[in-house]
């Protein structure tokens, strides 16, 4: 069974490879977002380093959306889903090896590409250490809650907006506490204040773990049925 | 395998799509190295039934039963369905899918003979290495049809299994059910054409409503 | 033999257009090509790194500007071999223009990436930060996403015809943009222009600093060229594997 696991996990880091979809695109979206946040408010240094960590959260958030709409359709689509619910993988492992995937192939570039654009917004370099760490334990969260608006839209014509819209009330969580982690780093709080909001943080996240599996496969469940 | 036989029955199965009865009072059994044809005007409800007793629908009414078999897995776990869509990705090779498949429906036990063998079995052996989107429509179907080979399961669900095949694939996916049969497989399929399986039974849906 | 040929035979008074030609043409080209590039690259960087003199003001980190200004150059000058390309692709169908623009892209991409990094490399002890929102900079940033955006197209669509269609239609509607988008940059920094900012351009260049520029320039303009028309060969090559792998697996659907 985890030979299974495993291997639709890989099957989908390939396909990600091959088709270059996900993982590229997300971080040239999260890029362009970024870019255009200096041309609306304007170039100030300061400014800029001073918004830097929420507009770098808030556009992860928006790349890590963008990617969800293929997540089960394109299985959807072509029958796959209906062969890998009649596996051995109970459902719930099915959605959670789709939901690593897009963590490696999207979550996992967009914490990586995070510095660059944080050199770009002027942000300190001393804060891009807790930056990177609260993007890395959220990260997960937005895959694994990302999951339960992509299972109840299967199927359902312009789902990827309705999944959008589903999923960013959950998103909101891991939103304020990644930027306050971040914030306090950067303003140099006590390392306690900053520890704080990267453990709830984590609480989200390992919440986000169990919950979106099992309410993506009910949603997938009746979605098939 | 070292678990006993399957045998299924369904006593009064109902399928309803859309606030429509499909079918109702559907009662059939079947048992070890036995074929069953589903046939039937469209709308009748074939590749619904099929889709029920994959696990992939729920049943209006009425109920499956299993004797035999796994006692360890479902229905649905010892059951390979052929829908109309054939589950293959162009960006993947030939191969690659069928050990993916191989892997999602075998246990652990090594597949690389089996993907071989499976490959063979329906002649695909020379385009193993090509991307499933190099293929022709019949070509793709012959690749869902060797993922039935690729890992052995002993219930096959087939929807319109020969669509898009030439008759040098049909005679194979012939051969191929005849030897699942011999192994004591079962076999379920909705068809229109005569599939040549010596000894099948047929089920007719929806006969009284077309007429 | 393949598509390809057959297509170029319907355009015989196209002398170029056969790419059977042009695989022999310029595979004589090659060779001298990378003599010439390497040759100006290699005068150029020894002029530049230790023949010049470093600059009053900036000193030794002057030197950037001898990899970032032909960069920048070469940035535009792909996205321009890239338009020109798609517009003959579209007006005359010719086969090998939609090669040339889709090989020109990485190309062009990797040039503009390059004069991001050294700008961002010598804007560090200039500016004292590694990226400002200059309007230079911006502009060549917007030009990068074209590039990119050019480059997912490509790879988004599966079928290369209607991909050939569709990218030629984008580089050129991003050709009418880019003065568009230079304009309303300049627009919008010289709205919110902090004091801070220099201007890249600075004081008119020594004599002994444009020798090596023109070096370094010809050098990467060559560059450009030879790696174009490797890129192009590698097209052509790939499209005769897609073929022959096509023609494969019609041959084995008759087993």
């Amino acid at each position: 069974m985890t030979h299974a696991f495993f291997a639709l996990i890989v099957r989908d880091l390939r396909l990600a490879a091959r088709i270059g979809g996900g993982g590229g695109m997300a971080v040239f979206f999260f890029l362009v977002v970024v870019a255009a946040v200096p041309l609306g408010i304007g170039p100030a240094p300061d400014l800029l380093a001073r918004i830097a960590p929420g507009m770098l959260w808030v556009a992860l958030l928006l790349s890590s959306l963008l990617t969800l709409d293929r997540l089960f359709h394109a299985d959807y689509e072509d029958g796959t889903l209906d062969l890998l619910a009649m596996g051995r993988v109970p459902l719930e492992l099915v959605v959670a090896a789709k939901a690593i995937g897009h963590f490696l192939t999207t979550g996992l570039p967009l914490v990586i590409a995070a510095p660059l654009l944080g050199l770009m917004l002027n942000l300190d370099v001393a804060a891009f250490p807790a930056l990177m760490l609260a993007m890395l334990v959220g990260a997960p969260a937005l895959s694994f809650l990302g999951v339960i608006g992509a299972g109840l839209t299967v199927g359902v014509r312009r789902g990827g907006l309705l999944a959008s819209l589903l999923v960013l009330p959950f998103y909101l969580p891991v939103l304020i506490f990644g930027v306050s982690a971040a914030r306090a780093a950067m303003a140099g709080f006590p390392a306690g204040v900053a520890g704080q909001s990267l453990l709830l943080l984590a609480a989200v996240t390992l919440v986000s773990l169990v919950i979106g599996p099992v309410a993506a496969a009910a949603a997938l469940r009746a979605n098939l049925r | 395998m070292t678990t006993s036989e399957l045998r299924l029955s369904a006593s009064d199965l109902a399928c309803e799509r859309g606030g429509r009865l499909v079918f109702d009072g559907l009662s059939f059994a079947i048992g070890s190295g036995e074929a069953l044809v589903l046939t039937g005007p469209n709308g009748s409800g074939k590749s619904s039934l099929l889709r029920q007793i994959a696990g992939l629908l729920e049943s209006a009414d009425g109920a499956l039963r299993v004797e035999g078999g796994d006692p360890e897995l479902t229905l649905a776990e010892q059951t390979h369905y052929l829908g109309h869509l054939d589950a293959a990705k162009p960006a993947m090779t030939v191969a690659e899918t069928l050990q993916f498949w191989a892997a999602w429906f075998g246990g652990a036990s090594g597949a690389a003979p089996a993907v071989a063998a499976a490959l063979d079995g329906m002649g695909l052996a020379a385009l193993a290495d090509l991307p499933v989107a190099y293929l022709s429509a019949g070509q793709k179907r012959r690749l869902a049809l060797a993922r039935l080979l690729a890992a052995p399961r002993p219930l096959w669900l087939l929807d319109e299994p020969t669509v898009g095949l030439d008759t040098a694939s049909i005679a194979r996916l012939g051969l191929a059910m005849q030897a699942h049969l011999t192994n004591g497989g079962l076999i379920i399929a909705a068809t229109h054409l005569d599939l040549g399986l010596a000894g099948a039974r047929t089920l007719r849906l929806g006969a009284e409503r077309a007429a | 033999m393949s598509p390809m040929t057959s297509l170029s035979a319907s355009q015989r008074l196209q002398a170029f257009a056969n790419p059977a030609r042009f695989m022999a043409l310029s595979a004589r080209l090659l060779a001298p090509l990378w003599v010439v590039s390497l040759g100006f690259l290699g005068v150029g960087l020894y002029y530049a790194l230790f023949a010049s003199p470093p600059d009053y003001q900036q000193g030794e980190t002057v030197r950037i500007m001898y990899v970032h200004v032909p960069s920048a150059w070469l940035a535009m000058f792909g996205y321009s071999v890239m338009a020109m390309a798609s517009a003959v692709a579209l007006i005359f169908r010719h086969p090998l223009a939609d090669l040339c623009a889709k090989s020109a892209a990485p190309i062009g991409a990797a040039f503009t990436f390059l004069a991001l990094v050294t700008g961002a490399l010598w804007g560090k002890p200039m500016w004292g930060a590694w990226w400002v929102w200059d309007a230079r900079l911006t502009s060549v940033l917007i030009l990068f996403f074209l590039y990119l955006g050019y480059m997912a197209l490509w790879t988004a669509i599966e079928e290369p015809t209607r991909a050939a269609r569709a990218a030629a239609v984008l580089a050129l509607v991003g050709a009418i943009n880019v003065p568009i988008i230079r304009y309303s940059v300049d627009w919008w920094n010289t709205l919110h222009q902090p004091a801070s900012v220099f201007r890249m351009d600075g004081p008119t260049i020594a004599p002994e600093m444009l020798l090596p520029l023109a070096l370094m320039a010809f050098g990467f303009t060559f560059l450009f060229v030879t790696l174009l028309l490797v890129r192009m060969r590698a097209e052509i090559l790939r499209h005769r594997v897609r073929m022959l792998r096509l023609a494969q697996a019609a041959a084995r659907a008759e087993d």
